[in-house]
């Protein structure tokens, strides 16, 4: 069991500075959260407050409806992973993963048992006496989580584990520990910058930024519904695309005069909801959503518009192709099939059914049509 | 191509050249610095086999004209010198154990226990390195004998538990190198500070433990002042003031003194060869390097 209700956390550091500002979070026993923003957005703060390493301000942490607020790290149940594996270099591997079990006064059999299971899920058996200098990164990052299985722990919390390792490894370890939770399904509370980690581990994630809860929903929702402009443009790589401008006679027009015309339904549902001719906004659309027009081609969502490449990036399965509308920057993300070059005119098709509107004082979503119940 | 060479090389060996010379240039000032700090040392040596007689010609003798190795025996005869050995080495091993683990403790405390007024208390206790020693020392000596410990080992001893600036220093500085993590982690898993300290602090802090054992031993093995002042009994007598048998009223019996000097000396000086890394280690601690 580890049903987690975070109600209301705010963490004020003295001088008055903010760190997390009314959380509000309820974790089902088995999800995998992953919390995700920019450095200095709250995250690790909040993380170490549920581990019980810094004080809650204000507000309710209950874990199996219990309040936790001023319960001793040791006695919270709770497992965590450091970013820096935090590793105690004078023990061997096996006393790495049996310390906390010895602290809780566990038979020395059990702890064989233990320790010895989790070596093996781990593929960690060869290691188990050799002390954590003599291992890689990798390895280490293996004892890490094994200290943390061991102890048949409520909750883990991770504090950004992989950004230690170099890129293949990293990614590696994310499908190892996506796999772990599957197999123990304990509660897991994951922190990182890492926008791609979030989508691959999480079963919901939350986006934070100063602070403040931006949204919480499952990899796809935040996705295809970003709540607002910080959303949209922090999830998802390369990042949305942006344009100002404001809606003019059924059509999206940039501030520099280029028109976009809405497909009828689209223009429609933002009449209805409210959003009158002149009206300005930002319109967001991802890169896979701008393609290169086939010839020929046409369809009453897409766009065609006439560009120049400006650069051309070939990432393997994909070109990323770098260029303008009107004078604001794009990214469109297009098969490698073509050769293209810096200084090619080439048209590009924007999907305006998968265009987002955001509101440009706010940086809200608008809600339209379809999406316009969900709660977010 | 091999004219090319050539010059290259010549060049190379001159380099080379230099570099020996300015190796033989350091040798030689490195042994001449060294016999230098040596010459008291093989002065006491000499001294300690010469006889009374040799001792007081002048000009001295460089070269003993006899060798008297009897002198050692003669000298560990004088006095109940088993049993200031012994009395020594249970005040020292005493005071090593206490400022060993104590001073762990403390430091322990100051560097990773987050407490209201820590900065302040750290400065508190550093403050206590400028008082001068002797400045305390009537107080002091008034204060145990209001305890009537006068003529025991508990003003040589008690002192070492309670702490000292120097050594909190040194091992507080030790300590900020450990990172956070690694005292959080503990705490995650069920460790309480003292346990942290115990199975996490002490073990990774060795060298610096070294340190403090070494100094502590040095201090207290050879401490002449503090037995002087609170020990009258000669059944309670170390080696420092032992050695006092030697040195009379009237005459002083220099090769006496000196053989037994140099025995008293001997465990201190196998102590710096078998601990030689940890001592340039704790060195270079204070200097701030690592």
């Amino acid at each position: 069991m580890g049903k987690i209700e975070l109600n209301h956390i705010t963490k004020t550091y003295e001088k008055d500075v903010t760190a997390v500002k009314d959380f509000n979070l309820e974790i089902e026993d088995g999800e995998f959260i992953v919390l995700v923003g920019p450095s200095g957005c709250g995250k690790s703060t909040m993380l170490r407050m549920i581990a019980g390493l810094e004080e809650i301000t204000d507000g309710e942490f209950k874990m199996d409806g219990r309040l936790m607020n001023d319960i001793p790290p040791k006695n919270r149940d709770i497992a965590m992973v450091f970013q820096n594996y935090a590793l105690y270099p004078h023990m061997s591997v096996y006393d790495n993963m049996a310390f906390a079990l010895k602290m809780r006064k566990f038979k020395k059999e059990e702890i064989r048992r233990r320790v010895t299971e989790a070596a093996k899920v781990l593929g960690l058996e060869e290691y188990l006496k050799r002390k954590p200098r003599a291992l890689s990164g990798g390895q280490r990052q293996r004892v890490a989580l094994g200290r943390a299985i061991v102890r048949d722990a409520k909750l883990f919390l991770m504090d950004e584990p992989l950004s230690n390792l170099d890129a293949k490894l990293r990614f590696q370890m994310r499908a190892e520990i996506s796999k772990l939770h599957h197999r123990l399904k304990t509660t897991t509370v994951y922190v990182t910058h890492d926008q791609t980690e979030a989508m691959t581990m999480a079963t919901r994630i939350v986006i934070m930024k100063d602070g403040v809860i931006q949204q919480v929903g499952s990899p796809k929702e935040v996705y295809d519904f970003p709540a607002n402009q910080f959303v949209g443009g922090f999830i998802g790589s390369p990042a949305m695309n942006f344009f100002e401008g404001l809606i003019e006679d059924g059509a999206f027009v940039t501030h520099d005069g280029i028109r976009l015309a809405l497909p009828s339904t689209k223009a429609q549902e933002l009449k209805s909801a409210g959003y009158t001719e002149g009206t300005r906004m930002t319109m967001g659309i991802r890169p896979e959503n701008v393609t290169l027009q086939p010839p020929g081609f046409s369809g009453e969502s897409l766009m065609p518009i006439e560009s120049e490449v400006i650069v051309s990036e070939l990432t393997g399965a994909e070109t990323l192709l770098y260029s303008k509308l009107g004078d604001q920057d794009l990214i469109a993300r297009i098969d490698s099939g073509l050769d293209l070059r810096t200084g090619d005119k080439v048209t590009l098709a924007y999907d305006m059914e998968l265009a987002h509107f955001f509101d440009s004082a706010s940086g809200e979503r608008l809600r339209l049509g379809e999406d316009a119940g969900i709660s977010i | 191509m091999v004219k090319s060479a050539a010059p290259k090389h010549s060049h190379f060996d001159t380099i080379q050249g230099r570099r020996r010379a300015l190796n033989i240039i350091n040798w030689v000032l490195l042994a001449a610095g060294s016999l230098l700090v040596l010459s008291p040392l093989w002065w006491m040596i000499i001294t300690s086999v010469k006889t009374m007689q040799e001792v007081m010609t002048y000009p001295p003798t460089l070269w003993p004209d006899s060798w008297n190795w009897s002198n050692y025996i003669r000298t560990w005869e004088a006095a109940p010198f088993d049993l200031y050995t012994i009395n020594t080495l249970t005040i020292t091993i005493l005071v090593v154990i206490g400022n060993v683990f104590v001073n762990s403790f403390i430091a322990y405390g100051f560097a990773k226990v987050p407490f209201k007024g820590r900065n302040a208390l750290f400065a508190v206790v550093l403050s206590t390195m400028m008082i001068p020693g002797f400045v305390t020392l009537i107080p002091q000596y008034v204060l145990f004998a209001k305890l009537q410990w006068l003529n025991t080992y508990f003003p040589l001893v008690v002192p070492a538990f309670f702490g000292s600036a120097f050594n909190i220093f040194l091992l507080r500085q030790f300590y900020m190198t450990i990172p956070d993590e690694l005292i959080e982690a503990a705490k995650m898993e069920g460790a309480s500070h003292f346990w942290i300290w115990w199975k996490i602090g002490l073990p990774l802090t060795k060298p610096a433990l070294a340190t403090v054992a070494i100094f502590s031993f040095n201090g207290a093995w050879n401490d002449f002042l503090g037995p002087l002042l609170y020990v009258n009994d000669e059944n309670l007598y170390t080696l420092q003031l032992g050695l006092q048998v030697f040195k009379g009223q009237m005459s002083t019996q220099w090769n006496y003194l000196m053989a037994g000097s140099l025995l008293v000396l001997l465990p201190v000086i196998l102590l710096f060869f078998f601990f030689q890394k940890y001592f340039i280690q704790g060195i270079n601690l204070q200097s701030g390097g690592k």
